[in-house]
């Protein structure tokens, strides 16, 4: 089966996030008050072959930590998502 | 006389310096593409900087599965002394070759100017030949070179000396000011600033000279 899934990575905790940061100190300008707790990350859309859903999780979930995302600093978590 | 090996990557695009710079200092330097999987004939290593695979995904994210990384790997773990200058920098560390990682620069601007740095540690291949506290004045020329790594790893590296160069005004918001790493053996180093772009009065700055004068000769002190 195949199964449509996005990736997600993000910063992890405690690590700098210069472009959240840049984004958030923008946003006043434009009009745009009370937003706060700003974060950039990146998503990835995938499709994966694999016999049940866990399956391709797990392989999405393998690959992002592999290759997606550099654990050093980011988290990746894989979930299902239709592509758009 | 030394033989030094410069990998070059789809997309790098400082070799041609490097092989220049160590040439000045008595190496033979020959390039070597990414596909390349033998290092036997080399002394040293330098993967150089540029924008390796394009930095698609992340600065060294896709580098560091080409081949040629693989025979890096091994060259190091025997000891082979090993440069990552600012791309091939952020190659080593996102290949686990070298701690931490590089981020996007605090304020998200690309950085290309000279800048101070001061000497931390003599106990790398980078660095053997300088002194401690000196101040060398060498270009930098990046958008992610911003060194970052969780608190534990910092105490590790303090603890081992391996931060061997730290900027002494700090221009992209490194963690702990810091401009350069070494792996704990010293054989294996990355630094930001581009040495080999500092090899000459006549061109800004010839303080690169003591550092790859080091490098080609490759004396490891004890810690």
């Amino acid at each position: 089966m195949k199964f449509s899934l996005i990736v997600d990575v993000s910063l992890r905790e405690g690590i700098a996030d210069p472009e959240g940061a840049t984004i958030e100190r923008a946003l006043p300008a434009l009009g745009f008050t009370g937003v706060t707790n700003v974060h950039a990350g990146k998503s990835f859309r995938l499709d994966v072959e694999a016999p049940d859903e866990a399956a391709a999780l797990a392989k999405a979930t393998a690959l992002a930590e592999r290759l997606l995302s550099n654990p050093v600093i980011e988290n990746a978590t894989a979930r299902l998502g239709q592509r758009s | 006389m030394t033989r030094i090996g410069v990998v070059v990557f789809p997309g790098s695009n400082c070799e041609y310096d490097a092989v220049a710079g160590v040439s000045q200092l008595g190496a033979q330097a020959e390039l070597v593409w990414h596909s390349q999987t033998d290092l036997s004939a080399f002394d040293g290593i330098i993967l150089p900087g540029g924008f390796a695979h394009g930095d698609y995904l992340r600065p060294g994210a896709l580098a560091r599965f080409s081949p040629v990384m693989e025979a890096v790997a091994r060259f190091a773990a025997e000891g082979g002394p090993v440069l990552g200058i600012c791309n091939g920098f952020q190659v080593l560390t996102e290949a686990g070759l070298l701690p931490g990682a590089l981020q996007k620069n605090r304020g998200l601007t690309f950085l290309c100017q000279p800048t101070t740095v001061i000497v931390t540690s003599t106990h790398s291949v980078l660095t053997s030949g300088a002194i401690l506290g000196q101040e060398l004045v060498i270009p930098i020329n990046h958008f992610s070179g911003a060194f970052t790594c969780d608190d534990a790893t910092l105490k590790t590296l303090e603890d081992n000396g391996q931060v061997v160069l730290r900027y002494k005004d700090n221009p992209n918001g490194s963690r702990d000011d810091i401009a350069g790493v070494a792996n704990l053996a010293g054989n294996v180093v990355g630094l930001m600033p581009h040495p080999e772009r500092a090899m000459s009065t006549l061109l800004g700055s010839a303080d690169g000279r003591v550092l790859l004068a080091s490098f080609v000769t490759a004396n490891v002190p004890a810690a």
